[in-house]
């Protein structure tokens, strides 16, 4: 009885341990974004410039085309974001993350500050989208929510990817490469959702299918990374 | 040549599969005509694809388990024969649909951007896409381990992806592609009994014969690491 008492105690210290890390690590994160605002202030910088260019390119896109360049520009947001967070750690940081964490909780402090990041970025460009081009949504909010949902599995998918493709040469480029085949459901799914926004209608109950799909493809992602980036993590 | 019972049934079944499939009787469909005989090999080939993906797939989880560097060769050469099937059944497509789907009146190039549009093939593409990254992924890694532990997490983080999207594609856009709802020729009601005689022996004839390559690929490719590792010494 006692000892069961004495696992449960240090199961939850390991659990805590764990918690402490991840706060750690994240704040890390932030803390290395406001003192290294280049990269940020870089990754703002080129939604600014991608949506002038399509502003100059195309006059004033119906909805169909707001809404596939909104979400291709995401696409190529998120590449450019989150291709960093792992770019950036070098060898000797990654050796010293592996003395003093386990790779679970490092992938996953990963995935959150990126999913983070790629909200903040989500917003960024919406603003612009709309400043720019104008907003032909019907309901501002959902599509608000349809793109916070989608960018956080843009985050997601990436940052797994940004991990594999850190391992070998020409990391920016192979990382797109890689990931434009696995995001094209995704990209899909978000795509058809976002027209419930711009009052196409639906069959009752498919956009929240929709959603439950993009949820549940989500959650599969952290699943596999927590698995699959231990493996990765020793060199 | 060794020749166990399995290469000798995949020739059986082959032998079968080209001479009965031509010269069996088929169920006669206006639409389709004699093409319907394609059904033999066409299908077979993305069958064929899909299974041997899956045995690289295990392969790779076997060398994450192991760290055994024979399941990495064993992954890529399966991943490899797999690509090469998918090829194949995208050009048996290709002759099947210039029959059936491509307008008559357009010149097949011009009629490829509406038949691409195709939840079956985009799947495909997927699958062949996510394999071709795999192959580069590959190829920017020069240490040996390093490069099987990646592509390994890889090609498993890839397939599982992929399987959402081949079940959530279709539901998404309109086809004309047989087997609309789910599969297709995995549902017993679709084909004709006459032709799953034929149609089954050939998948698994199919998939032997890629098997069969893989496993030459394999031992070739472990001779060279042996032969490397020989020299060295």
């Amino acid at each position: 009885m006692k000892r069961a008492a004495e696992i449960a105690s240090t199961h939850n210290t390991i659990t805590l341990e764990a918690l402490n890390q991840f706060t750690a690590l994240l704040k890390k994160e932030f803390l290395l974004e406001t003192r290294q605002q280049h990269t940020l202030y870089g990754v703002m910088l080129y939604i600014a410039s991608t949506v002038f260019v399509i502003y100059l390119t195309i006059d004033s896109p119906d909805a169909d085309t707001w809404n596939s360049l909104f979400w291709i520009t995401q696409l190529f947001i998120c590449i450019n974001a989150v291709a960093k967070s792992f770019l950036q750690e070098a060898r000797g940081r990654m050796l010293y993350y592996y003395s003093i964490t386990s790779p679970v909780v490092f992938i996953l402090s990963k995935l959150s500050y990126n999913v983070l990041l790629m909200l903040a970025m989500n917003l960024v460009n919406l603003l612009l989208y709309t400043a720019f081009m104008g907003n032909p949504t019907e309901s501002f909010l959902q599509f608000l929510f349809i793109g916070l949902l989608g960018s956080m599995g843009l985050g997601l998918v990436f940052t797994m990817l940004a991990a594999i493709a850190s391992k070998a040469m020409q990391q920016a480029s192979l990382m797109a490469i890689l990931g434009f085949p696995l995001i094209i459901p995704q990209l899909l799914l978000l795509v058809r959702l976002s027209k419930t926004a711009f009052s196409e209608v639906f069959r009752d109950g498919v956009p929240q299918q929709l959603v439950l799909l993009l949820v549940s493809l989500d959650i599969l992602i952290v699943f596999l990374a927590v698995i699959l980036y231990p493996f990765l993590w020793k060199d | 040549m060794r020749l166990t019972w399995w290469k000798i049934t995949a020739i059986v079944l082959l032998a079968y599969a080209v001479i009965g499939g031509l010269l069996l009787p088929v169920p006669e469909l206006t639409q389709l005509g004699e093409t319907i005989r394609n059904l033999y090999y066409h299908v077979c080939m993305w069958f064929a694809m899909m299974i041997l993906f899956t045995v690289s797939i295990i392969q790779s989880i076997k060398y994450l388990r192991t760290g055994s560097i024979e399941h990495d060769i064993k992954a890529v050469s399966y991943a490899g024969v797999g690509t090469y099937l998918g090829l194949l059944g995208y050009a048996t497509g290709a002759i099947w649909a210039s029959f059936t789907w491509a307008d008559p009146n357009n010149p097949a190039f011009a009629s490829f951007g509406s038949i691409m549009r195709e939840p079956k093939l985009i799947g495909a593409a997927i699958a062949l896409l996510i394999y071709g990254a795999y192959f580069i992924l590959r190829s920017s890694i020069t240490d040996m381990d390093q490069r099987a532990r990646v592509s390994a997490v890889y090609n498993i983080f890839a397939y599982a992806m992929l399987f959402p999207s081949i079940w959530i594609i279709p539901r998404l856009l309109p086809s004309l592609h047989p087997g609309q709802e789910g599969n297709p020729a995995l549902n017993f009601n679709d084909i004709d009994a006459r032709m799953r005689m034929v149609f089954y022996p050939a998948v698994i004839g199919w998939t032997l014969l890629g098997a069969w390559i893989a496993t030459l690929k394999i031992r070739h490719k472990i001779l060279m690491e042996k032969k490397w590792f020989t020299n060295e010494k």
